[in-house]
């Protein structure tokens, strides 16, 4: 017997749910990227979604006493801090995984993960903070006559939807995308044309770092910042991802979607059971295709 | 001592420590015999993934799950006035963790590789959010188990003393199974599988099924694990079935190295005494409040520099003392 529901929570509920669909995808997108491009799994990928949550909690008020600067300034420095994170990471723990099999990138990135999770504890503490939305966008949209929406979150989903275009078209259409893209499919031969591979992965990692904690800074508003945080999003973009197809971003987005509105209207319809719903679409899809919806890049 | 034949040198350090684990109750306090005991059920959680790691090489990641049903299957199976007995409840509690496991097997064995790693990462969490959001297990806080369990012929399992002792019986009675399985037909056809499924299947193996008769095993097994768990605790709650179990077990076995099943126990051992380590205030001070900080740094270097674990350590030490063809351990 399914809870009656009137357009407007309908519709609020649609949002909400592609609003997250989205998020999940930013954050799955970097994931299926490092797989499909590097052959890496990277279960650190959660702990960057939280490092850049931690980023937008801890450096709004630093930007805003030294930098009279807004949250769009926090952002800014939030993304250039993760880009270098990952560069760095790359160079120091993951250049030397390439080789490994699947099971030593699955344990060294765990490691990686019990580390940020630590660290954060250390730095930032344990408790729940809550991070304030930019004044400008504090404001709502009306829905019907009883409801409305937040603006923020409407842009979230804008936010989310230009990233992924651009992420596309740098892909598809660009000499960076292509050496990218070669390098997936044959390293020795890419290498042999003379592109650099190791610089290219570098790039790789680092956009995929960005992401998450791109991510992370958008979603912090809206989902305020608590420790562990990081983990249920590593675990559902890992759903994304098998349901995407490893390596897949256009599978990958239509995967984070359905998530999304698995997980908003399993909370909805049935609150007691709600955890378990979208892995149960996960096993449906397995059953129908084991490989995912879509296959490669 | 050239004349000392090979399985003789290689059987005696299994010897020397099946004695150190019968005799260390006379010796070690209640602490320790309670940290011995978690010692010996984890080398059974480690054993039990090794069969699919190691042998089949199947990358669990969700291992921890079957631990759980295990261990919530005996919560759940007990009656709610008087006693248990081991002699219905344990065969009770296998079967259901088997049952589990053939279900979740035989929807993740149609994927490979990656998907199987992160598909029996996702079921896991599936089995982790049904005990935890759902009121059959009393939800996220968990649920007591009213009385140990008892056995026939045997002393009350609630004395630490007596309870060590079945453990150890039970450790050993899997290691034992695990060898004469790793022997057998079975076990070189899961071995075949490892190092090349195709040519396996050429061969005429149907190797899904061999696949998947070794993942509902290794579930059983570890089903046991999560039997001794409960009993020894009398408690269980769904953090036992959490994805951090999962990569624990895993690490056991890579600490231990693999491809032998001693490297499980060894693993086991080493991990529990690292964490303990990092866990213990004597040592630390305050900073063992964060010791998932020292325990995620010794992971890191030792996947870095120990690919091949402490077994695969004390080979490459043996192979250049002296390179002897036939001394395998």
């Amino acid at each position: 017997m399914p809870i009656p529901m009137d357009i407007a929570t309908f519709l609020v509920q649609c949002l909400n749910a592609v609003q997250y669909g989205l998020l999940l995808f930013l954050v799955a997108s970097g994931l299926t990227l490092i797989f499909g491009i590097m052959g890496v799994i990277n279960l650190a990928h959660g702990s960057f979604y939280m490092i850049g949550a931690y980023m937008a909690w801890g450096l709004a008020p630093l930007v805003a006493a030294h930098l009279a600067g807004g949250f769009a300034t926090v952002l800014a420095i939030g993304i250039v801090l993760s880009v270098l994170l990952g560069y760095v990471l790359e160079w120091a723990f993951v250049s030397f995984l390439y080789r490994r099999d699947h099971l030593q990138q699955v344990l060294m990135t765990y490691g990686l993960i019990l580390v940020f999770e630590e660290l954060r504890s250390l730095v930032a503490g344990n408790d729940v903070h809550g991070v304030a939305a930019p004044a400008s966008l504090a404001g709502s949209i009306a829905l019907g006559d009883l409801m409305s929406y937040p603006v923020y979150r409407l842009l979230i989903s804008a936010v989310c939807v230009v990233v992924a275009l651009a992420m596309w078209l740098v892909l598809a259409r660009t000499r960076l995308g292509m050496s990218i893209r070669a390098g997936a499919s044959n390293r020795e031969m890419s290498e042999a044309l003379g592109i650099d591979i190791r610089f290219l992965y570098r790039v790789v990692f680092a956009t995929g770092v960005a992401l998450a904690a791109f991510a992370g800074m958008i979603a912090a508003p809206v989902s305020s910042v608590y420790p562990g945080m990081g983990n249920a999003v590593l675990i559902l973009s890992f759903v994304v991802v098998v349901i995407g197809g490893i390596g897949s971003v256009r599978g990958a987005l239509l995967a984070a979607l359905l998530v999304g509105f698995v997980d908003t209207f399993g909370k909805v319809l049935v609150p007691q059971a709600s955890g378990v719903a979208v892995y149960v679409l996960m096993a449906a899809i397995l059953l129908w295709r084991p490989e995912g919806l879509f296959r490669r890049v | 001592m050239s004349s000392t034949a090979p399985e003789a040198r290689a059987a005696w350090p299994v010897i020397a420590a099946a004695i150190a684990i019968v005799a260390f109750p006379l010796f070690g306090g209640r602490f320790a015999i309670d940290l011995a005991t978690s010692i010996i059920v984890s080398a059974i959680f480690a054993l039990s993934l090794a069969l699919l790691v190691g042998e089949t090489g199947l990358v669990s990641f969700g291992h921890a799950a079957f631990l759980g049903i295990g261990a919530y299957a005996t919560a759940l199976l007990a009656p709610k006035a008087g006693a248990p007995s081991l002699v219905w409840l344990a065969p009770a509690v296998v079967s259901v963790t088997a049952a589990c496991a053939l279900v979740i097997g035989a929807l993740a064995i149609r994927t490979r590789g990656v998907y199987f790693i992160m598909v029996t990462l996702a079921f896991s969490q599936m089995a982790y959010y049904v005990f935890h959001d759902t009121g059959i297990g009393g939800g996220s806080d968990g649920i007591y188990i009213n009385a140990r369990p008892t056995l026939p012929f045997v002393a009350s399992l609630g004395d630490g003393r007596t309870f060590y002792y079945v453990a150890v019986a039970c450790l050993f009675a899997t290691f034992l199974l695990l060898t004469a399985i790793k022997r057998a037909r079975f076990g070189h056809a899961l071995a075949g599988i490892r190092v090349n499924e195709a040519r396996m299947r050429a061969a005429g193996f149907p190797t899904y099924a061999y696949k998947l008769a070794a993942f509902t095993l290794a579930g059983a097994l570890a089903g046991v694990a999560g039997l001794l768990w409960a009993v020894k605790d009398g408690f269980v709650n769904p953090e036992l079935l959490a994805w951090h179990q999962s990569g624990a077990v895993l690490l056991m076995l890579i600490i231990g190295g693999l491809g032998s099943l001693r490297g499980a126990v060894v693993g086991a051992l080493a991990f529990i005494l690292m964490k303990e380590a990092f866990q213990s205030e004597a040592l630390f001070g305050a900073f063992a409040r964060h010791w998932q900080l020292p325990l995620g740094l010794a992971i890191i270097a030792l996947v870095a520099t120990m690919p091949r674990g402490l077994m695969g350590l004390r080979e490459s030490w043996r192979a250049r003392r002296r390179t002897r063809p036939g001394v395998v351990a």
